[in-house]
């Protein structure tokens, strides 16, 4: 099975992150480069998730180097999409930073060739929509892993509909 | 035996009933005495009787399974509401109450029956149901079940005058009814409330008047409950037994509301039984007219203006003095905020202070939004999952005033809320549409094309009717407004008159036109496209583009051609579109004259692959409108002459494209729509930004055009709304064909013919543009990103 970790980091002002490891797709979202750490992570086969973990933190510096090297405000949409970061032999890391700095990883399993680089742009964007969505509850501290059910059943969605 | 969906509350009942009944408990209830008595007692007449058995499948199996006993019960709740028995209305009838079983066992449940709305039984509610079992559940689920006819008469707490209502609304689901009761009594209560507590006090008292009609039940439960109901709700709650009042912590406010709420709640019971056996189910999420009065006053407190919002901060203030944990808050929060904008409406508000108060009182929160809780007025572009709904018809009544409406469609979603049942899937896949295409990353703007012809991108409708005037009218049109204003029959969709195939001439410059046109539409859909798709632009763009095209040229409406352009009816059509067109210089020609040529040079170079695009499918537009009859003469006298024209422009692609095309047309309407094109791509490349050059060859062509506008028949008109559409281009195509040829047929298949071989040329060019633009495009992104890397970063 594809194995995908969904992360989502924070970004440097130390956001929220959140990361999904999915079998197929693994989201990550981390937060703020100080921190950096996970607020989400899914994977659909929960299954080698630290190997996920691990792929996404390593993929995190990528991101970075990726932001820092665009240099101008973030907030042009092609810049949030940061497209495939490194394929390894196993997986491919796609990297989505968002304006505030919060940074999606998703990992797919290399051997997932049905998705295409839209289909991870919509998945990018999903995630987004539903970050935010998370963000927009007042009682969502900032830094808090994301413990949203509707957060949760999107990304699981997502991950079972890209395996 | 069809498949059976129960609501909860249903479920619960009928699964009483079926333990009821199941006296041997094999999970199969033959046709013993029990489940005849309780058909009997449903007060139906035998055949109907009969007929449900037959109907729920029990007759074919000799006995009743757990599914048949369900559906036999179902259906004896639909007979009981006066409709038709039928087995498709075991799924489609809405807000069905409940069975009623009018038992003269007293001792058995009589609670059950008791909790008929229906007054007249109120004597002989004795509740059929077996409710044995509800008897020991008090707790929440059980107690719905059980309780349908004890909550209700719980309900009726408030009133103790209340008997006869009492009693109706019961009929509800176990559930609804015992809740709704409960809300009424508890002005307030909670939905858990209701079920749970209501159901353990409902169920004690009963059992002691049981065999008292429901009235009597219910004075006593009114004994029994003004306690709990004197309180204020926070403190009903607590009254009962099995609920976990939690309430008082909620507010303090709630107080002092309480006893007006009582009062209130009082008031209201009474209506809302009396609503309540008028109504169907009762939404155990409903909120009474009390609590919603209450949740309206704490809404005051914080935010004055009932239309206003409360920011998410002061409601979370507010709802963290309710002591529930902060991630029960948060899920609350997630359910009630419909719209997902951080700030609460009124109805976001109770719907949240529900919840709150629900989840005070020991009641699961919903998976997802109630539908009785959910706003009334539903942003449909907001994200939803759950679909808005109307809250039970009371409910509806008074607060209607009550609430401020969010948005101005809450009387029409007032309205529909009886159809929002159905209409769940709808909005739930409306909202989730429109939030997925909402992205949040949308912040370019620079997705929007600069180009100002692209900000037009619906297509008018253009006249088909060519005249002299209108080509002039066309002309200034063109040249002032963006192309996709298409005055009258402007061909300018050539890029969708592949489909119209009417005018073969001004297809040729329509198709020019249009593909200038529709380049300019073409690239605003493009831009569209990758805006909605949160793709950029430039990324997706491959593929957008040429659907975006084609989409921009299919639902243009054609222009108010007189004639609809149908190549089958083309004969007739033309016959009357030249009938109706006064001039008619070359008319078959110009329609019937497709660019054979494929400007495919052209194209590309015309405002990049936009015009190209849209000169090939208005090329091919021209041809496939080649059942239109297409003048030629005049065509050929302008097509030469455009030829000129446009051999002397810069290199563009549209003058290449047009004398090529000239050439192919046998029509002179090939110069028709050349000059059209030729203006079309003028436009284009106004809105193109990739070729200065199409720009160039963009010029020359209007005035061609606008010379032979004025000689030209409807051809030249046509030509010159090349911007609008393609239909105007085919629409264009039309006029000229009843001017021309309408009455030789021969012709008229020839310009067919040409329309067609437009077309293939012109939706090749514009396959050949898409591809042209997505690579510059690419070009483009790639370009942007090594500036910006050379641009030093200003932070990250």
């Amino acid at each position: 099975m594809h194995q995908v970790r969904l992360q989502i980091k924070g970004s440097d002002e130390a956001r929220y992150s959140y990361s999904i490891d999915v079998q197929i797709s693994a989201v990550l979202q981390y937060w703020s480069k100080p921190k950096n750490y996970p607020l989400f992570i899914r994977s659909v086969p929960v299954q080698n998730e630290l190997k996920f973990h691990y792929t996404v933190h390593t993929s995190l510096d990528v991101v970075e180097e990726k932001i820092s090297a665009v240099g101008k405000a973030m907030a042009d949409q092609r810049e949030l999409y940061l497209g495939l970061l490194y394929p390894t032999e196993d997986y491919k890391v796609y990297g989505y930073v968002t304006n505030s700095k919060v940074k999606f990883v998703i990992v797919v399993d290399s051997s997932n060739t049905s998705l295409r680089d839209n289909e991870i742009r919509s998945m990018f964007r999903k995630l987004h929509n539903s970050f935010t969505d998370v963000m927009c509850n007042p009682f969502y501290n900032p830094g808090d892993t994301i413990q949203s059910k509707a957060f949760d059943s999107i990304v699981s969605a997502m991950m079972v509909q890209a395996s | 035996m069809e498949s059976l969906t129960l609501t909860d509350g249903e479920q619960k009942y009928y699964s009483d009933l079926f333990v009821y009944c199941d006296t041997d408990n094999t999970k199969k209830v033959a046709s013993n005495g029990r489940v005849l008595d309780l058909f009997r007692a449903a007060q139906l007449p035998s055949e109907v009787v009969l007929q449900i058995t037959e109907l729920c499948g029990a007759t074919r199996l000799g006995h009743f399974g757990r599914s048949q006993f369900y559906i036999a019960l179902k259906l004896i709740a639909v007979a009981q509401s006066g409709l038709p028995l039928r087995v498709e209305s075991l799924n489609s009838v809405k807000d069905l109450p409940l069975p009623r079983f009018v038992v003269a066992k007293n001792e058995q449940e009589a609670r059950h029956t008791a909790m008929y709305p229906d007054s007249e039984n109120q004597g002989s509610y004795q509740g059929v149901i077996p409710r044995p079992p509800g008897r020991g559940q008090v707790k929440k689920l059980s107690a719905h079940e059980v309780i349908q006819p004890c909550v209700p008469t719980v309900e009726p707490q408030l009133q103790p005058d209340t008997t006869s209502p009492v009693v109706s609304p019961h009929q509800s689901p176990p559930t609804s009814p015992h809740w709704r009761k409960h809300k009424r009594q508890a002005s307030g209560g909670n939905v858990e409330r209701q079920p749970v507590v209501v159901a353990g006090a409902v169920w004690t008292p009963f059992r002691e008047p049981q065999a008292g009609p429901v009235v009597s039940g219910d004075g006593m439960w009114s004994a029994n409950s003004p306690p709990p109901v004197q309180e204020s709700w926070v403190s009903l709650k607590d009254a009962h037994p099995p609920s976990s009042s939690t309430l008082p912590a909620i507010h303090s406010s709630p107080v002092q509301e309480n006893s007006s709420i009582r009062t209130v709640a009082s008031a209201t019971t009474t209506n809302e039984t009396q609503r309540q056996s008028s109504g169907g189910y009762d939404d155990p999420w409903k909120i009474t007219d009390e609590q919603r009065q209450y949740y309206i006053n704490q809404f005051k407190t914080i935010q004055p203006d009932l239309n206003g919002f409360i920011p998410g901060s002061a409601a979370k203030e507010f709802f963290t003095k309710s002591k529930l944990p902060i991630l029960e808050l948060s899920h609350i929060w997630e359910l009630s905020d419909f719209d997902k904008d951080g700030a609460l409406t009124l109805d976001e508000f109770c719907a949240a202070f529900h919840l709150v108060v629900a989840r005070k009182n020991s009641y699961d929160l919903p998976e997802k939004l109630p539908e009785s809780l959910m706003p009334k007025l539903i942003d449909l572009d907001d994200s939803a999952e759950v679909p808005d709904q109307a809250p039970d018809v009371g409910y509806s009544g008074s607060p209607v005033e009550v609430t401020p409406n969010k948005s101005p469609s809450m009387p029409s979603l007032n309205q529909t809320w009886p159809d929002l049942n159905q209409g769940n899937e709808q909005w739930e896949t409306f909202s989730e549409r429109s939030s997925s295409s909402q992205t949040l990353t949308q912040f370019d703007s620079n997705i929007a094309p600069a180009d100002p012809d692209t900000a037009i991108v619906h297509p008018v409708p253009i006249r088909m009717t060519p005249s002299k005037i209108h080509m002039q009218e066309m002309e200034l049109k063109r040249t002032g407004s963006d192309h996709t204003h298409p005055t009258s029959p402007l061909m300018a969709k050539p890029p969708d008159l592949s489909e119209e195939t009417k005018l073969a001439t001004s297809m040729k410059f329509v198709t020019a036109n249009s593909g200038d046109g529709y380049s300019s539409s073409d690239s605003y859909t493009s831009d569209q496209d990758p805006i909605t798709s949160v793709v950029t632009r430039q990324r997706s763009h491959s593929g957008t583009s040429p659907e975006g095209l084609k989409v921009v040229t299919a639902p243009p409406p054609p222009p108010p051609r007189p004639h609809a352009s149908h190549s089958r009816s083309s004969s007739l059509d033309m016959n009357r579109s030249f009938a109706a067109v006064p001039t008619g210089p070359q008319s078959a020609g110009v329609v019937a004259y497709p660019p054979a040529v494929p400007p495919r040079p052209l194209p590309t170079q015309t405002s990049g692959p936009h015009s190209g695009h849209r000169s090939d499918e208005g090329l091919a537009a021209h041809s496939t409108t080649s059942p239109q009859q297409i003048p030629e003469q005049p065509n050929f006298a302008d097509f030469s002459q455009f030829q000129a024209f446009a051999a002397s422009e810069e290199p563009s692609d549209d003058g290449e494209k047009h004398p090529e095309s000239l050439p192919v047309e046998k029509s002179s309407e090939g110069a028709g729509p050349l000059r059209t094109v030729k203006s079309d791509n003028q436009e284009e490349r106004a809105a193109a930004t990739v070729n200065s050059a199409k720009g160039s060859i963009m010029a020359p062509p209007p005035k061609p055009v606008r010379r032979r506008l004025k000689s030209e028949d409807e051809l030249q008109e046509e030509a010159l709304p090349l911007k609008s559409n393609v239909i105007a281009t085919v629409l264009a195509a039309q006029p000229s064909i009843p001017r021309s040829v309408g009455k030789d047929k021969k012709a008229i298949q020839a310009s067919i013919r040409r329309n067609k071989e437009t077309n293939t040329v012109l939706a090749r060019l514009n396959s050949e543009l898409q591809q042209q633009l997505k690579d510059l495009l690419e070009e483009r992104i790639s370009l942007e990103v090594q500036l910006e890397q050379l641009r030093p970063f200003s932070h990250l």
